[in-house]
């Protein structure tokens, strides 16, 4: 028999809102994120908008003394607030730096697209370039490493179980919720933090302008320029933040006697191959559904025990595609489809840090009973009309909301799902 | 200037490197920046920096490894300065 998983902590660092309560608060209120960004009409981006945590400076440096603070560049800074968040919100308290004791029972999978762009563009490349590379320091390889997200939070927290860092582009928070809960299930380690960061840089937001698949024909209303299954949707939103679970073993979550949000009843990440209609860019649908229904099976329950969905929906034209794969996956129609929404109507796309930011907005409609509102698509896509009675415009009291699941589709084909159930004793 | 002046300037460069400021307020010459203020021996290379700037000197790598204790650090500052 499978071990049990379960949330017993949370935190994040959301362009709506920084702290659980905030988020939630914001999410029920669809309250949008999304802002003019005056240095990307500077540099000439065609998107001069964005999702970035707001007053995010003052923030940190109520968490980080000034020696950490050398070493924590926005990518690092968002996962470590939301992972010390999450911590303290499980009921542990944080370390004492002088406290030698590791704790061998936890881990963290920490996961980020592109990571720490800022300090590399920034910093490294400018100085290597004229010719100071003497004079760089030594603070440089652990901002930049791939794995600086997970190992910082280790020293923070004094964590001794596995520590990494995982990338799957869009797909990277999700699948780190999914690599923790199989290691927590193996019996070898009996609690994880996971989730996933991004930074807010015009150097991770570049490549996305130049494919043109950000939007830029809402420059100058930018609450309305993320459109998640609009007819109207120009693209995605560049969005940036962090969130982590604590993810524990059921029976110490109640040894420990703590609260439960929810239980991650499975999971599944899989690849379309670039195979049937996918490319390094587009998703198989063949490879979604066949997630989707991996994730339903995993979790032992069946298509019509769905709630809701939070879906990967970032407002391009992949999301009439998305939503019709979710109705063949779940053998649902548009008569008995689940509700759905998008979260990145209100903050935009967070890429690495998405899929965790999200899952952390699934658990708090669990924990709260709600449906958050997706915003922006009043004009739905013709493709997606049928859907419309199931689609929030405002948000929608649920308190029988029981099972959610949330899906992340990244570059490379690959793909993610979560199912959570809402804990009742 | 003064080996006093030249010690008060290293302890306010190694200010922003340790964990515990109170370390440096029972500071000698021959506290050990490693083992007695416990440093992380990966930032010394941000203090040879720092030393660097506010001395208007350089320091080379050999030079560098030389500094063991805060007095290694005043007598190197010295010596370049004369």
């Amino acid at each position: 028999m499978k071990r049990r998983v379960v949330v017993t902590g949370m935190g994040v660092v959301a362009p709506n809102g920084h702290g659980l309560d905030r988020f939630a608060e914001a999410l029920r209120a669809g309250r949008s994120g999304i802002r003019h960004i005056p240095e990307l009409a500077q540099l000439n981006f065609a998107c001069q908008v964005g999702g970035i945590p707001e007053g995010f400076d003052a923030i940190r440096k109520r968490y980080f003394d000034h020696e950490k603070l050398l070493s924590i560049n926005d990518n690092i800074g968002y996962a470590s607030v939301a992972a010390v968040d999450a911590w303290t919100d499980a009921g542990f308290a944080m370390p004492e730096a002088e406290d030698d004791r590791v704790d061998w029972e936890t881990g963290v999978i920490a996961g980020s697209g592109i990571g720490g762009m800022d300090t590399i563009a920034r910093t490294l490349v400018p100085m290597v370039n004229e010719g100071k590379v003497r004079r760089m320091g030594s603070r440089i390889v652990e901002q930049v490493m791939n794995s600086g997200t997970s190992a910082r939070i280790a020293g923070l927290l004094a964590l001794g179980n596995q520590v990494t860092s995982n990338s799957s582009a869009c797909s990277t928070g999700n699948e780190a919720v999914i690599e923790a809960v199989a290691r927590i299930r193996l019996g070898l380690a009996t609690r994880m933090l996971a989730g996933g960061s991004e930074g807010a840089s015009p150097y991770i937001w570049a490549g996305f302008d130049a494919m043109r698949v950000i939007c830029r024909k809402f420059n100058d209303r930018p609450e309305e320029a993320s459109r998640p299954m609009s007819a109207s949707a120009a693209g995605f939103v560049p969005g940036a933040g962090g969130a982590f679970l604590l993810l524990e073993e059921l029976e110490s979550a109640l040894t420990r006697g703590v609260r439960i949000y929810a239980e991650v009843l499975g999971g599944m990440v899989n690849c379309g191959g670039h195979r049937m209609g996918g490319t390094i860019t587009a998703p198989n649908p063949e490879g979604v559904r066949r997630c989707v229904r991996g994730a339903l099976a995993d979790a032992g329950i069946s298509p019509r025990e769905i709630d809701a969905i939070n879906g990967h929906l970032t407002a391009t034209y992949a999301d009439p595609v998305e939503v019709k794969n979710w109705s063949a996956a779940l053998e649902r129609g548009p008569e008995d489809f689940p509700w759905i929404n998008s979260t990145k109507s209100m903050i935009g796309h967070c890429l690495g840090a998405a899929g965790a930011i999200e899952c952390v907005a699934v658990v708090l409609q669990l924990r709260d009973g709600f449906v958050h509102p997706s915003l922006n698509c009043e004009d739905l896509h013709p493709e997606i009309a049928p859907y419309e009675g199931k689609i929030p415009h405002s948000a929608v009291a649920c308190p029988d909301l029981k099972v959610v699941a949330k899906a992340g589709f990244g570059f490379g084909d690959v793909n993610s799902c979560l199912i959570f159930r809402k804990w009742e004793q | 200037m003064s080996v006093e002046q030249i010690t008060q300037k290293i302890i306010d460069i190694l200010r922003g490197y340790v964990k515990d400021s109170a370390l440096l307020e029972k500071a000698t010459q021959e506290t050990h920046i490693l083992k007695d203020l416990k440093v992380n021996s990966a930032r010394l290379v941000d203090i040879i920096i720092k030393c660097e700037d506010v001395f208007g000197t350089s320091i080379d790598d050999d030079e560098a490894d030389r500094i063991a204790t805060i007095g290694d650090a005043v007598l190197l500052i010295q010596q370049k300065a004369a």
